[in-house]
């Protein structure tokens, strides 16, 4: 976590060292508000089954109602209790981030080593294959890649991985490259260790830092490309619901009871920018020498 | 050491101190006070970190942001401008350390020159161009027609300082500030650079004050030098006297580690020594 | 440079013929049979035979890429699994509406992200800095559908300004003021969609500008803040931004199928996403054949822009 050794000067003259340090806090108090933030949201969602929420029980007589205090996010179009909806969604949502993350880094971890380990000729063939991949919109490349599988939990953390991986695999190589002349390195092949041995032994650790940091940049992209799929209607299928199959579904009611389109929506955007802070907040500890 | 009226500057209690990494100021010039003789040379030697290019800084009033700089007293040409420094500007022009990085490089020489010829001279733009090739041409540049045309990744190491100092000659100063003006330069190229700063100060009677941590650039070109450690000034007065009768013991230390011993400053023919890289 | 524009023109080839190989072989592989896209139902066994021979659908694979991509240079595309349509046509139709959305609104965005991120950059760690750049990161995290949901709410249903669906009213075709009312909307949502990446990424090349050393020296010979902006920061800023908006070839085609869809607006999106969901190959891999195409011709010339616009590249290396 970022801590720095300013205290908030609060003189009242706002001249420049001021507004430095002032910065400075001020990132590391968005970066609590973010860690905060996620871990409520994930915690609520790992403890659902556990709480009393029930999100499967219809009662068309009590339909469209907005948030009150008996239904703390109202009612869905079949009189469900919104806020058990949007917490279950929130497991789905999440869920196929992480793993579409892990995936994701995993293979582009992989693809980063090997492409800046082996150097020449693979390493400029894969280069322009990320490129390439990279400048297609993802949104073409998902959605056909989803015509070609069927729809469902599983296809979309697959086609989201297979296509987010390019970001972390250029990191990856960026930081193999130089960590492959440093001496250590040299040394250990010198002495004959293997090459993959000194990769993961080596190489991974160092580029640790750099990996979670992309790794954050990868939940974000995997959440927006999930809700995108899933309001498009190519992504989770009922009767599983993610928070943009939510979305999707209060499409139709949005005149008469917009707040089922707002809370969703607000919910990825907060945990979107959650995400992204902290990656924001641990690349500037990492590149302050403050993480290894 | 020289009468009061042919001191062009004259700094008394300058401190500079800027924001610390980890929060807190640190302090890179404490209490400097010294004297610039109009028409000299004067070298201020020291190693990195010793706070001699923020010496200069503070003197063109381009610290970092976050700097604050302090003042007891600061006389030009025996005027007392303390007060005015903050809007006004000396009469001075910088020379920058690194040739290639220091011009912008998509735009024209040309177009660099012409435009401070503009701003301090006050003429248009016809006028500006033909200034600066005459500047180009007093810096002894061939064809200062090419040059103007030219950006500045396709001229050498040696031209690019050339340009540069056209360019603060543009400025018409009186006192000329070197940044370490040949530390990145080829050792041949050097010795050109320092023999054309002597020229050129001695054609219009500039003052200049060359900030090195080579103490042979100092033997070589400087009539007095300005020895500095942490932020202060622990030694000054003329060359050959701090060279042979060094007063304070860390200037004793940088003479020492220095491979050859420096010779009497030459007057036309500088010899330049490779100096001590401390 | 000509010899560079030269041999970057001709890496463009395999490329291309890589990418239509890939598609191809989707294509292929795709569960359905091309006959199907030429008849109908009714005709007999031996029309579709028949038809199989006159269109070379029994000859082998090879022979079959090899027609194929004749037509594709030709500009036919083949046919539409569910309508029997002619793809090209459909294209054709539909891309000059998806144009007329996408350009103006990524135009506004860079023109808005330029300016915004210029003064960003230029006042480091000040108010403004952090409120601009804090609008680019809320921005980066909203979905551009999400978002235009509330617009289609605020502005559709409650204040009724605009209308919702379409490109413009029965009848109306061609009146540029009805054109404008269903314009602003999606406008509005794709602007928003495009300018916060865009103005991080101004905002990062003025910062990495002023941190360089010909900055010091401007004010060294006394530039005002204002004049190193506009003289210098500014220019070389732009030198990577214009080379980039090569790259955005491929967006002003492909790039609002989500907000398209939404709005019913009658471009590229709807007819793509149709065809996803009832699984109409032909057309679903024709728009990623065409996506393909143009990031390799962007690129191109992105490459070439900066070759010819960047002084240090197009002169060389001085002696």
């Amino acid at each position: 976590m970022t801590t720095t050794g300013a205290t908030p000067n609060v003189a009242a003259a706002i001249d420049a060292t001021t507004l430095v340090h002032r910065t400075r806090s001020f990132r590391s108090v968005s970066a609590v508000l973010a860690i905060a933030f996620l871990v409520v949201v994930g915690g609520v969602a790992l403890l659902a089954p556990l709480l009393p929420l029930d999100p499967t029980t219809t009662d068309l007589a009590i339909r469209w109602q907005p948030p009150s205090a008996a239904h703390w996010f109202g009612t869905d179009e079949l009189g469900r209790d919104y806020f058990s909806r949007v917490v279950y969604g929130g497991r789905i949502s999440l869920t196929v981030g992480i793993l579409a993350m892990a995936a994701a880094t995993a293979i582009g971890v992989v693809v980063g080593l090997v492409a800046g380990y082996a150097g020449g000729r693979v390493d400029d063939a894969l280069m322009r294959f990320v490129d390439f991949l990279s400048s297609i919109p993802w949104m073409v490349l998902v959605i056909v890649a989803s015509v070609f599988l069927k729809p469902g939990l599983w296809t979309i953390i697959f086609v989201i991985a297979v296509f987010s991986w390019m970001a972390t695999a250029r990191l990856v190589r960026a930081e193999t490259l130089t960590l492959r002349e440093r001496a250590f390195v040299r040394y250990a092949q010198y002495i004959g260790v293997r090459r993959e041995l000194v990769m993961w032994r080596h190489v991974v650790p160092d580029a640790a830092p750099t990996i979670i940091v992309a790794a954050t940049a990868s939940i974000s992209t995997a959440i927006l490309t999930e809700s995108a799929l899933s309001f498009l209607g190519l992504g989770i299928q009922p009767p599983m619901a993610s928070w943009g199959s939510l979305l999707e579904t209060a499409q139709g009611s949005l005149q008469t009871a917009p707040y089922l389109a707002l809370i969703p929506g607000v919910l990825i955007l907060l945990t979107v920018l959650s995400f992204n802070v902290l990656g924001d907040a641990l690349r500037q500890s990492v590149s302050e020498g403050g993480a290894s | 050491m020289t009468a009061a009226d042919d001191v062009l500057l004259r700094v008394d209690g300058l401190e500079v101190d800027l924001p610390g990494r980890t929060g807190g100021r640190v302090k890179v010039l404490d209490d400097v006070s010294f004297e610039v003789p109009r028409g000299r040379v004067v070298g201020i030697v020291g190693e990195s970190g010793s706070g001699k290019t923020m010496l200069l800084r503070a003197l063109m009033g381009i610290l970092p942001d976050g700097a604050t700089r302090e003042w007891r007293r600061v006389l030009l040409s025996g005027e007392d401008v303390t007060a005015t420094l903050g809007r006004r500007r000396l009469p001075a022009a910088m020379v920058f350390q690194d040739p290639m990085t220091s011009f912008n490089p998509l735009v024209r020489i040309g177009a660099h020159l012409t435009e401070v010829a503009q701003r301090f001279q006050k003429v248009g733009r016809r006028q500006a161009t033909s200034l600066a090739r005459d500047a180009l041409a007093a810096v002894r540049i061939p064809d200062p027609d090419g040059v103007l045309s030219r950006y500045p990744h396709e001229l050498s190491g040696g031209m690019r300082q050339r340009a540069m100092i056209a360019m603060a000659l543009l400025a018409q100063p009186e006192l000329l500030l070197a940044d370490e003006p040949t530390t990145a330069l080829d050792a041949t190229i050097q010795a050109q650079i320092l023999a054309l700063l002597r020229t050129l100060q001695a054609e219009r009677s500039l003052t200049v004050l060359i900030v090195t941590h080579d103490l042979g650039v100092v033997a070589a070109v400087c009539d007095d030098v300005l020895v500095m450690k942490d932020g202060r000034i622990v030694e000054s007065g003329p060359v050959d006297r701090v060279f042979r009768e060094p007063q304070h013991p860390y200037t004793r230390e940088l003479l020492d580690a220095a491979p050859d011993a420096p010779a009497a400053p030459g007057a036309d023919a500088p010899a330049v020594e490779k100096g001590s890289e401390a | 440079m000509a010899v560079y524009i030269l041999r970057r023109l001709l890496q463009v080839v395999p490329m291309l013929l890589l990418v239509t190989f890939v598609v191809f072989a989707l294509l292929h592989a795709a569960p359905y049979d091309v006959v199907d896209t030429i008849t109908t139902p009714q005709m007999s066994e031996e029309t579709k035979a028949a038809m199989r021979e006159r269109y070379g659908l029994d000859q082998p694979i090879v022979a079959q890429y090899g027609l194929w991509l004749v037509n594709v240079l030709q500009g036919d595309f083949g046919y539409s699994l569910a309508s029997r349509h002619s793809i090209a046509e459909e294209l054709a139709a539909r891309i000059p509406n998806t144009i007329m959305l996408v350009a103006p609104a990524y135009l506004a965005a860079l023109v808005l992200a330029v300016v915004l991120g210029l003064i960003a950059g230029s006042r480091r760690g000040t108010i403004i800095d952090k409120a601009i750049d804090g609008l680019a990161g809320i921005g980066i995290a909203t979905p551009s559908f999400w978002f235009a949901l509330l617009v289609i709410y605020v502005f559709g249903y409650q204040l009724r300004w605009f209308p919702i669906i379409g490109m413009h009213s029965v009848g109306k075709q061609g009146d540029p003021v009805d054109f404008l009312m269903h314009f602003v909307m999606p406008f509005l949502v794709l602007l928003v969609a495009f300018f916060p990446e865009l103005a991080r990424y101004v905002r990062s090349a003025t910062i990495s500008q002023f941190s360089q050393d010909y900055v010091l020296v401007q004010r060294g010979f006394g530039a005002s803040r204002r004049q190193v902006l506009t003289r210098h920061v500014g220019r070389n800023v732009m030198l990577p931004i214009i080379t980039q908006l090569g790259l955005a070839l491929p967006i002003l085609v492909t790039g609002a199928i989500v907000t398209e869809s939404i709005f019913g607006w009658p471009g590229i999106g709807p007819y793509f996403l149709t065809a996803t969901r009832s699984l109409d190959y032909p057309v679903v891999l024709a728009v990623l054949l065409l996506s393909a195409v143009l990031v390799i011709v962007g690129n191109l010339i992105a490459d070439i822009l900066y070759v010819v616009v960047d002084p240090r590249i197009r002169i060389g290396a001085g002696s």
